[in-house]
């Protein structure tokens, strides 16, 4: 997993609730067994005029010029700016995967789903959560200011805005560890080896038919 | 000692190592896996050069690309094909404890294999690779859907790096009419509490009209939490939960059972047990539902009507409204009841059992599709469920009424297969999720319940099951 430290990024406003991993990145692309290579499939049926399926040249699809990501003053956006609920639906990991493929490093929500939310972490995706009033602020200094950019933090666990104003977020300690060591979560958990074991044991023979 | 709720208990007995910040590694049961979201994990592992920690946790399934139809002529698409034939090369390379590939009779849609073949039992932990997992919580067991590297950390681990969630109580008082399903309790709660309202929560599903639902209305029910926002839902174990289990393959055999049956009745919350958040509603108020939009909790009753986003002060709300109007194609203030369909799907992991298919049976017994639908499809959730509905002569009914009877899979729930909506096309739909896109690129999906699927099939349009 790529670590992540500071960031100072392009901002590109997604201005829907409620945004899917359907729409995120579309079924078809699940097809695939691989885990890179989705973005340019990200927001698929919004981002090009036409039906996508895997195996196209997207460089040669109509985009839609009317979809945010397609704007020219977003084009190498890092940070996404989103409403509420953001990464709802199925459990795919492939729509972090497109996001960040995509080069995107930040999600900035007044909330998210909770199985995207933790599958972002583990693919050096930071969500950050923010309160509504916070996200409408930033919407409007985004939508006002081309070029505008966000700094993100994640030792200190701060954003600051091009203007100097400072808001705070929450992480677990757990997480920011490991993003800021682009740690192999499986690796870290081996360590805990003999308790797994010993939970194990323990585990079975309380309920043995669990061991069939 | 203090009273605790059964998802606490279910936590507490699962807990292998606790951090400072309460990040815990929690010991996971039992790993459902399919083709769609396992490829990248074993991947991972190969590359590491790691085994499976528990080969007999493992229970495997082909679903989301099979086909269902002309099974002679196999998977005709390549790369759902290739996605198949990786997980029987993986399964065969890394092991399980059972494995159902694409034409076996026990294959089937994940969450409804797991229950019948007795693989997900009260008081475990259930993990899968797919948001619907929460299903699994109808028999007392904590269930949730994880992401492709959780899953390598499962088959590596037996454990997930989990946060404990809030408890939320979702108490439906009195009894359900008649003809109201778990489908349309499900849909009235996200109604009531939103598509985020659990979100951070496991709900546990509690009060009369739940403790009468059966077991398949309360899989239907538990499948949809998610949709609630919440990655796991719950009912508590009861004598229902029990005879569900016996004598299933992999229930315990009988040396076993008496200990099991003594540990799953404490698999209740306790008197007393306090919940972060209680939310109640009135069994007798609910209708048949309908869903009108673009995301579940866009949901209203059969003798509603389309909302009119100019009633709407929220901005971002009125923003969703009107966007999923255009979408869906539909004018504000429009009767439910007066909207036609095009096609019909009765199916998917949250209403393809056995029960489902009876209550779609006994609608289309000795009526006929309407001359405005084009397609019903009716795809069973395993090849077991497909043998029973057999048996009892429903798939004769089915297609006596013009229906389709197809092999069973997730088929157009998600259109990952050949069965999708074209641009357009209006589908009244037994699945979960009614996004845009999610049964076919520009395919407007409206969830309602399998007998209200059915209505609509022989009447072309919504229709109050109970008026027909």
């Amino acid at each position: 997993m790529k670590a992540f430290t500071t960031l100072d990024g392009l901002v590109c406003p997604l201005d829907r609730a409620n945004v899917d991993t359907d729409a995120i990145i579309p079924k078809q692309f699940l097809k695939s067994i691989k885990r890179s290579g989705f973005g340019p499939n990200l927001f698929d049926e919004w981002r090009y005029l036409d039906h996508g399926e895997p195996g196209m040249d997207n460089s040669q699809r109509p985009l839609n010029p009317d979809f945010v990501l397609n704007f020219p003053r977003y084009a190498g956006a890092q940070v996404l700016l989103a409403r509420e609920n953001f990464g709802c639906g199925s459990s795919r990991e492939h729509a972090p995967w497109a996001l960040e493929d995509q080069g995107f490093r930040v999600v900035i929500a007044p909330s998210f789903a909770d199985i995207f939310f933790n599958n972002c972490y583990k693919n050096g995706l930071l969500p950050i959560v923010q309160p509504a009033e916070v996200v409408d602020q930033l919407f409007r200094e985004c939508e006002a200011a081309e070029g505008y950019t966000l700094q993100v933090d994640l030792p200190t666990q701060t954003i600051t805005t091009p203007s100097g104003k400072v808001f705070a977020f929450d992480i677990t300690e757990h997480r920011k560890h490991c993003l800021l060591g682009g740690l192999d979560e499986i690796g870290l958990t081996l360590k805990h080896e003999a308790e797994i074991k010993a939970f194990e044991s323990k585990h079975r023979a309380a309920q043995p038919w669990l061991f069939a | 000692m203090t009273a605790q709720t059964l998802y606490d208990k279910l936590w507490s007995s699962h807990v292998v190592h606790e951090e400072a910040d309460g990040t815990v590694l929690l010991y996971i049961d039992r790993h459902l896996v399919h083709e769609v979201t396992s490829p990248q994990a074993f991947e991972g592992l190969k590359l590491a050069n790691r085994p499976l920690w528990r080969v007999d946790s493992v229970v495997s399934t082909a679903d989301h690309n099979t086909p269902t139809d002309h099974w002679d002529e196999g998977i005709k698409d390549p790369i759902s094909r290739q996605q198949v034939e990786t997980l029987d090369a993986n399964i065969k390379a890394f092991g399980a404890l059972a494995y159902f590939p694409f034409k076996d009779k026990g294959q089937g849609i994940v969450h409804v294999m797991g229950p019948e073949q007795g693989a997900t039992l009260p008081g475990m932990t259930v993990v899968c690779g797919d948001s619907h997992t929460s299903t699994h919580g109808a028999f007392g067991a904590l269930a949730h859907g994880i992401g492709t590297s959780e899953v390598e950390h499962v088959m590596a681990t037996q454990t997930l790096v989990a946060k404990k969630s809030k408890n939320m109580l979702v108490r439906v008082d009195g009894k359900l009419p008649a003809g109201i399903t778990g489908k349309d309790v499900a849909l009235a709660i996200i109604g009531k509490i939103g598509t985020a309202g659990g979100t951070g929560y496991a709900i546990e599903f509690g009060g009369e009209a739940i403790r009468e639902l059966s077991m398949e209305g309360r899989m239907s029910l538990c499948n949809m939490a998610i949709e609630a926002g919440a990655r796991s839902g719950l009912v508590a174990v009861d004598q229902k939960t029990i005879d569900y289990v016996k004598g299933r393959p992999f229930a315990p055999k009988a040396e076993q059972w008496d200990a099991a049956v003594a540990y799953w009745n404490t698999l209740h919350s306790d008197d007393g047990a306090q919940f972060d958040e209680v939310v109640v509603l009135d069994a007798a108020a609910i209708q048949p539902q309908v869903t009108w939009g673009t995301s579940p909790e866009m949901v209203t009753d059969i003798n509603g009507r389309v909302p009119d986003p100019a009633q709407e002060s929220d901005p971002v709300k009125k923003g969703s409204m009107e966007r999923a109007l255009a979408y869906m194609g539909l004018q504000a203030n429009t009767p439910i009841n007066e909207i036609p369909v095009d096609i019909v799907f009765i199916g998917s992991c949250t209403n393809s059992r056995i029960e489902d298919l009876r209550e779609a049976a006994a609608v289309a017994k000795g009526r006929s599709k309407a001359a405005n639908v084009k397609q019903v499809l009716v795809v069973p959730g395993s090849g077991l469920v497909k043998a029973q509905a057999e048996a009892e002569g429903l798939d004769k009914v089915f297609v006596a009424a013009g229906f389709e009877w197809r092999e069973p899979g997730c088929s157009m729930c998600l259109a990952m297969n050949a069965d999708r909506l074209q641009p357009g096309e209006r589908c009244a739909s037994t699945s979960n999720r009614n996004f845009e896109g999610r049964q076919g690129q520009g395919g407007r999906t409206h969830l309602v319940s399998p007998a209200m699927a059915a209505a609509a099939a022989v009447a072309g349009h919504f229709v109050d099951i109970r008026a027909l």
